[in-house]
């Protein structure tokens, strides 16, 4: 029997916006990591010593660098929204017998972001 | 077919507590050292006052775990990233040890640095 | 309103066409027609040769999954003044094989659907006087939305991992494993988990989440494959700490 099997585009992830919006937030891991990288160099410069440490600063300055910093940063954002999104889908949570819904689910996981967020500007601006 | 060996259930657990710590607390961390110091929206602390705050053994373990985590789930994601978005599954091989060998390279970096400071 | 409408549909015929060809049929556009229905006028008054399946025209038979400008939908639920004034692009479902016009090999998915033994399974039976199994409201909400799944395969050709790699099991096999693994009436799901656990099973997915999209019941495949990510991994770990504990 002969039959027609399509093939798959090498891009597929561009014939659909879902598919394009998916491979976005696939590609946020890489910035993640990034920034990651960004921290630890962070870490190495405070522990170099103040010089080292204002190196950092001024290299943090240059355009280039904020404009790493600030596309990684609409990604990380990007991985917030989908991941705390899809969260309630994973994970079902039930207290006294019944299933909390999606919605509180998802506010619980902004209202700990918010949380963690001041207690690590806090800690660093104080 | 028995797959109980597989080390899957373990790298996706890896995975998905780094999305949740990467989520939860990358965005603060660059926010501020990435974009608000370095265009002067707020002033940067002092050298002194970072490096007490980065001494703190609890910032240390806090600050380890959320390197590790968030590097494995990079690791994972862009695995399938690349087996799925570009087709190179046949590359398998290169790609596991790239991505998890990565990660696990970056998080010896980042105890070492974290142990020396 | 304008009272016809163009459907171009993608004719294949094995021996004759290397790839499907788009042959364009001008049908009524009446309020209530379905794509289904104008593909039924074609076949009755304008062209028999051309193939589709079809069964209940009320959603629920799972048959005639078609590809409707590009989305994965069922023709009996897909209304034609939705798309008016048209053109309307009907093609096969993708991400199967094509024998002939819009019908597909649909093999794969049938051969995969044991696999998982979507069905109720006991280790022991109790006995018929027993009575039926009984079973709260709470119990089987867990469970009901994955029920209403009507194997019509939308999912499978929504899902770019399925379309990348076929060994896949796919969202509506994981999802019916997951309506029987989540039965307080079932005790297979050991018995489903090498399947499910393996790497063509739940690892594969990436959580695209077009399967949910696509579904026309309302199940959400991919979060019943994230839900029993969750799962084996828990008990693989727990696995890895206490080998001697599992049954």
């Amino acid at each position: 029997m002969t039959v027609y099997e399509r093939p798959v585009h090498l891009l597929w992830w561009l014939e659909r916006r879902s598919y394009l919006l998916f491979v976005l937030r696939e590609l946020s891991s890489v910035f993640v990591a990034w920034t990651v990288v960004y921290l630890l160099l962070l870490v190495n410069a405070v522990s170099d010593g103040p010089a080292s440490y204002q190196r950092f600063l001024d290299r943090s300055g240059e355009w280039w660098m904020v404009a790493i910093n600030v596309i990684a940063m609409l990604f990380l954002l990007l991985h917030v929204v989908t991941w705390f999104g899809l969260a309630p889908r994973a994970m079902v949570v039930k207290a006294r017998g019944r299933r909390v819904p999606p919605r509180q689910i998802v506010a619980a996981h902004y209202f700990a972001w918010l949380v963690l967020s001041a207690i690590v500007a806090w800690l660093v601006l104080r | 077919m028995n797959h109980r060996r597989s080390p899957e259930p373990l790298l996706w657990m890896l995975f998905s507590s780094g999305g949740m710590v990467a989520a939860l607390m990358l965005p603060i961390l660059l926010f501020l050292f990435g974009v608000a110091f370095p265009l002067d929206w707020l002033t940067p602390p002092t050298h002194a006052h970072l490096f007490a705050v980065l001494r703190n053994p609890l910032t240390r373990l806090v600050l380890f775990g959320l390197s590790a985590l968030a590097l494995f789930h990079w690791a994972h994601r862009f695995r399938y990233t690349l087996y799925d978005g570009l087709q190179l599954k046949r590359y398998a091989v290169p790609i596991v040890v790239f991505c998890y060998g990565g990660a696990v390279v970056g998080s010896v970096i980042a105890a070492a640095l974290l142990l020396t400071l | 309103m304008a009272d016809e409408i163009t459907l171009e549909v993608a004719r294949f015929r094995p021996g004759e066409d290397t790839e499907p060809v788009l042959q364009s049929y001008q049908v009524p556009l009446r309020e209530q027609w379905a794509v289904l229905d104008g593909l039924s006028y074609i076949k009755d008054h304008l062209d028999g040769t051309l193939s589709f399946r079809w069964s209940c025209r009320m959603g629920i038979c799972g048959s005639c999954g078609m590809t409707v400008n590009g989305d994965p939908q069922l023709s009996c639920a897909t209304f034609l003044t939705d798309y008016a004034p048209g053109p309307i692009r009907i093609e096969p479902l993708h991400n199967f094989p094509v024998i002939r016009d819009l019908v597909v090999d649909i093999g794969d998915f049938m051969d995969k659907l044991p696999t998982v033994k979507p069905w109720l399974v006991r280790d022991v039976h109790s006995p018929l006087e027993e009575g039926e199994y009984l079973q709260t409201p709470e119990e089987l909400e867990d469970y009901q939305q994955y029920s209403m799944c009507i194997n019509c395969m939308l999912c499978y050709s929504a899902c770019p991992v399925y379309a990348l790699d076929q060994d896949f099991v796919g969202p509506a096999a994981i999802a019916l494993a997951q309506r029987y693994n989540l039965d307080s009436r079932d005790e297979g799901a050991d018995e489903r988990l090498a399947v499910l656990s393996s790497p063509e099973g739940i690892w594969s997915c990436t959580f695209v989440g077009e399967c949910s999209a696509a579904c026309p019941k309302g199940v959400d495949p991919a979060g019943a494959i994230q839900r029993y990510k969750l799962t084996a991994a828990t008990q693989a770990i727990k696995g890895l700490l206490m080998p001697r504990s599992r049954r």
